[in-house]
């Protein structure tokens, strides 16, 4: 099982090459979240006012601070405390979400209208404004940003996961596992639910790099993480004020590092689809 | 007749590009077509009839590779033709219909227009003249009023005349080769005599070849000049309908022929045919009705489901909107039914019936007429209005379907599905699938001891044990039957509910799972609660049969007697419409070609 699972994946993989270099990003991204702080050359926070606002060399890949804080080292600090308010966010909202648009689209009646209305009622508000609220609302801490991105994310998972349970909870073999002796929860859970998550998973994937932007953009007007975190959003807030002076490094570097991880994040839906979907398997 | 053919397809060889490397589909296939002839293609699915069929029309998709051959349409090579002529011949010189003509409609534009589409584009007709036009091909298929017909969309019509529609658009240019992808799958026995007689009737009228593909041999044997046999993408026999079917000379062409049920067949028959040795018990179904049992193990009494109208058609039969604009719903193909109360419509209508022990019944109509609403409910997937179902004692139409999973009786009714690609999870293996109600509603015991009696099961219905670790779609469409009547009788069922279980399969492999059904119930003791609209299934395999329609049982009887003389006159009308084929040429019954030689001569 393991050698076939290995297999396909190489094909899925070699089929679609944009697939491979989406993965190899992601691993780049994954290791420096868990291994950043081991691998740079300078403590992150660690300030240095005789090499401030250094352009990038060779002691300083991608330049110093106006406190001489090494750029290099904070953006790849960074990726963890990022990625962790991502991908817990995307995850509260994928649980959350897809528990409770499947109960709408399988049940249907009452339950789907009360859920469907209150998904509704989140869609309507400008959705980084509503994060924005929620942030100023609950108290600035990450924990409120984690909770704001997953607020705003879960209609999409709602409304996705009612969808596609709603065009198979008629299929035979739904009908089957009633006949099997499951009841209507457990048919939902085992059954049907297994078979909505590929297309869950690009939604997943494509979700986690605009929660990151999400992240970002709410510490980037003050929201969230404070300084002296290394955080990118926070650092390109901070860059862009000495962009009129020249120093463009400091804006620059978190700003492609969080390019790059939506771009990741966007390439990757597809690839995860064609390895969790068994159909793909021949 | 001229001397150069409609169509030439020339030593065709076409390749698909797949994962696994290069496919030849197709392996130098050669026929002809001539002006106003009707050929029949005929074969099993995977045989290479679609290809070829799609290819004289430069269809297949960009896998698809011509290695060999040509096809000539005319004067012209359509093989080699640039897209741009290829446009211009199709729709105008050659056009198509398709299996399922709902989803060959654009569902969002009024069916009349899309037959001005055509007309637009490939006649020269003025504009003003297109809606008159449209109509009068409405009126040439026959379809009841055209003009209010015309502003219809395809939802609102019945999948009788969307077909009808699907025709007047093809034939809307007057082409020469009409090629018809099984044109009746998937329509009632009745609705396709109609279709059928009306594509052969135009097609003679307008001196049209046609090119008929389809999997049933009846049909092509009822309409067709010619017939060709294919299988694996090769051209194995070919030849005028009355010699095909009087002297088969290919072992596969009779295989198919013997497959295919026909009024006097046997199980043993149809087995025969398919290279299996037939269980000694094969023999005719009469003879296997449990004597001594006194008390029905089903017992069905005035079941009743009412499903309510839409509301808007509740109160004043329009609603809001369509009364602003002023127009009214129809609701074509949908029948007025009985006297119900206002507001419900009535899918069963008062049925009663009962299932012996070890009995066979057979549960006949056309779609819509009630019978699958009828074996959701006795299956308990579905609530009826009013009724009593008694099953072995107990009525179990007391307890909701929501939870009658938890029933100890649940596992005494079991079901086999239509589809067997739609009633398997996509994502369990074929293990797991069968593991299911046993998991759920037997004692499963230990990993071993459940590994050993499913693999029992696989013996027993004939699935390769080698293929319980696959997924539904690596598995084939026989294989993927017997995976379905494999988790049917894991947890020992004493009525099994079959609801059309060979529909989706080919004839071969419907004789081999007929067979099978029919052992594995002398064997287990088991009941039969047979659902089809195919007659000739339903003799082979019940000892009784109850036909429905429009939600009421019409007639019942023992088999045999119901189908050779039958009371009712909508039961006369049913055994009619059955195609038919007299594989021995008796000279004493009109064969269906002679009937055809004498309309094409009208």
């Amino acid at each position: 099982m393991t050698a076939e699972a290995l297999r396909h994946a190489r094909y899925v993989v070699t089929e679609n090459p944009v697939t491979l270099v989406a993965f190899t990003l992601f691993t780049l991204l994954v290791t420096a979240a868990l291994f950043g702080p081991l691998l740079v050359p300078y403590d992150p926070l660690a300030t240095n006012t005789l090499v401030a606002l250094q352009p990038p060399s060779w002691d300083h890949w991608f330049g110093t601070d106006h406190l001489g804080r090494d750029v290099f080292s904070r953006v790849v600090v960074a990726a963890r405390l990022d990625l962790a308010i991502a991908v817990s966010a995307v995850a509260l909202s994928f649980v959350v979400g897809s528990v409770i648009g499947s109960i709408a689209g399988y049940y249907g009646g009452w339950a789907d209208r009360i859920i469907s209305r209150l998904v509704d009622t989140v869609m309507a508000f400008p959705l980084f404004v509503l994060a924005m609220g929620i942030v100023a609302a609950m108290g600035n801490t990450v924990e409120n940003v984690v909770y704001a991105t997953a607020i705003i994310n879960l209609p999409f998972y709602a409304r996705m996961a009612r969808a596609e349970v709603n065009v198979r909870r008629n299929a035979g073999w739904v009908a089957a596992a009633r006949l099997s002796g499951n009841s209507g929860a457990r048919v939902l859970a085992c059954h049907l639910f297994p078979n909505v998550l590929p297309p869950m998973m690009v939604q997943v994937s494509l979700n986690l790099g605009w929660a990151i932007l999400n992240a970002a953009g709410l510490s980037f007007i003050g929201l969230g993480v404070t300084p002296p975190t290394p955080e990118w959003g926070i650092m390109v807030a901070e860059g862009a004020n000495y962009i009129v002076s020249g120093q463009w490094w400091l804006a620059l570097f978190p700003g492609l590092a969080l390019m790059l991880a939506v771009f990741t994040f966007n390439l990757m839906g597809d690839g995860l689809r064609d390895l969790i979907d068994p159909q793909r398997r021949t | 007749m001229t001397s150069v053919p409609l169509l030439t397809i020339d030593e065709l060889s076409v390749a698909f590009k797949t994962r696994k490397g290069t496919v030849q589909a197709l392996h130098g296939v050669s026929f002809t077509l001539e002006k106003g002839e009707i050929i029949g293609l005929v074969g099993e699915s995977g045989s290479g009839k679609s290809v070829t069929a799609y290819n004289v029309l430069g269809l297949l998709g960009p896998a698809a590779r011509v290695t060999g051959g040509r096809i000539g349409f005319g004067g012209m090579t359509m093989t080699t033709a640039r897209e741009s002529a290829l446009r211009e011949i199709r729709g105008r010189e050659i056009s198509m219909i398709f299996q399922n003509p709902r989803g060959a409609l654009n569902p969002i534009r009024p069916v009349g227009r899309q037959i001005e589409d055509v007309l637009r584009e490939h006649s020269d007709l003025p504009r003003h003249k297109l809606k008159g036009a449209a109509i009068d091909m409405l009126h040439q298929v026959r379809i009841n009023e055209p003009e209010r017909r015309y502003a219809a969309y395809p939802f609102e019509l019945s999948g009788g005349m969307c077909q009808r529609v699907m025709i007047a658009m093809a034939l809307a240019c007057e082409p020469a080769l009409l090629i018809a992808d099984e044109p009746t799958t998937g329509l009632d026995v009745t609705t396709q005599k109609a279709i059928m007689d009306l594509l052969v009737e135009l097609a003679r009228a307008r001196h049209m070849a046609t090119l008929l593909i389809t999997h049933d041999l009846g049909i092509a044997a009822q309409y067709c000049d010619r017939i060709m046999v294919m299988e694996k993408g090769r051209l194995v026999e070919g030849g005028a309908t009355a010699d095909l079917f009087r002297a088969p000379r290919h072992p596969y062409t009779r295989k198919l022929i013997a497959a295919t049920p026909r009024p006097d067949s046997t199980l043993a028959d149809l087995i025969a045919s398919t290279g299996t040795p037939a269980r000694p018990a094969a023999e005719a179904p009469a003879t296997a009705v449990a004597p001594n049992a006194v008390e029905p193990l089903l017992e069905v009494t005035d079941l009743v489901k009412e499903y309510p109208l839409a509301e808007k058609t509740k109160a004043s039969g329009l609603g809001p909107l369509q009364r602003w604009f002023g127009r009214t719903p129809q609701t074509a193909g949908k029948d007025e039914p009985g006297q119900p109360p206002a507001g419900v419509f009535r899918a069963v209508d008062g049925v009663s019936f009962t299932v012996m022990p070890g009995e066979s019944v057979g549960l006949v109509g056309e779609s819509g007429c009630g019978k699958s609403t009828t074996s959701s409910m006795v299956a308990r997937l579905l609530d009826p209005t009013s009724g009593a179902i008694r099953f072995d004692g107990q009525d179990i139409a007391a307890v909701p379907a929501g939870r009658f999973a938890r029933s100890p009786l649940r596992a005494g009714i079991q079901m086999v599905f239509q589809d067997p690609t739609d009633s398997l999870n996509p994502r369990h293996t074929a293990f797991a699938a069968i593991a299911e109600p046993i998991r759920r509603l037997a004692t499963p015991g230990d990993g071993p001891a459940l590994t050993r009696r499913i693999e029992a099961l696989a013996d027993r219905v004939g699935l390769p044990r080698e293929l319980l670790s696959r997924f539904p779609h690596q598995l084939s469409g026989g294989q993927k039957a017997r995976v379905g009547i494999a988790r049917a009788i894991a947890v020992d069922p004493k009525l099994l509910i079959l609801d059309e279980p060979t529909s989706a399969l080919d004839v071969s492999v419907q004789a081999v799972v007929l067979e099978l059904l029919d052992g594995l119930r002398r064997e287990l003791g088991m009941s039969y609660l047979f659902v089809s609209h195919d007659l000739n299934v339903v003799r082979l395999l019940c000892h009784r049969v109850l036909v429905m329609h429009r939600g009421r049982i019409v007639e019942s009887g023992p088999a045999e007697r119901l189908l050779t003389s039958p009371d009712h006159p909508y039961t006369k009308a049913l055994i009619d419409a059955v195609p038919h084929f007299v594989p021995d040429g008796d000279p004493a019954a009109p064969t269906p070609e002679a009937a055809a030689l004498k309309l094409a001569g009208e």
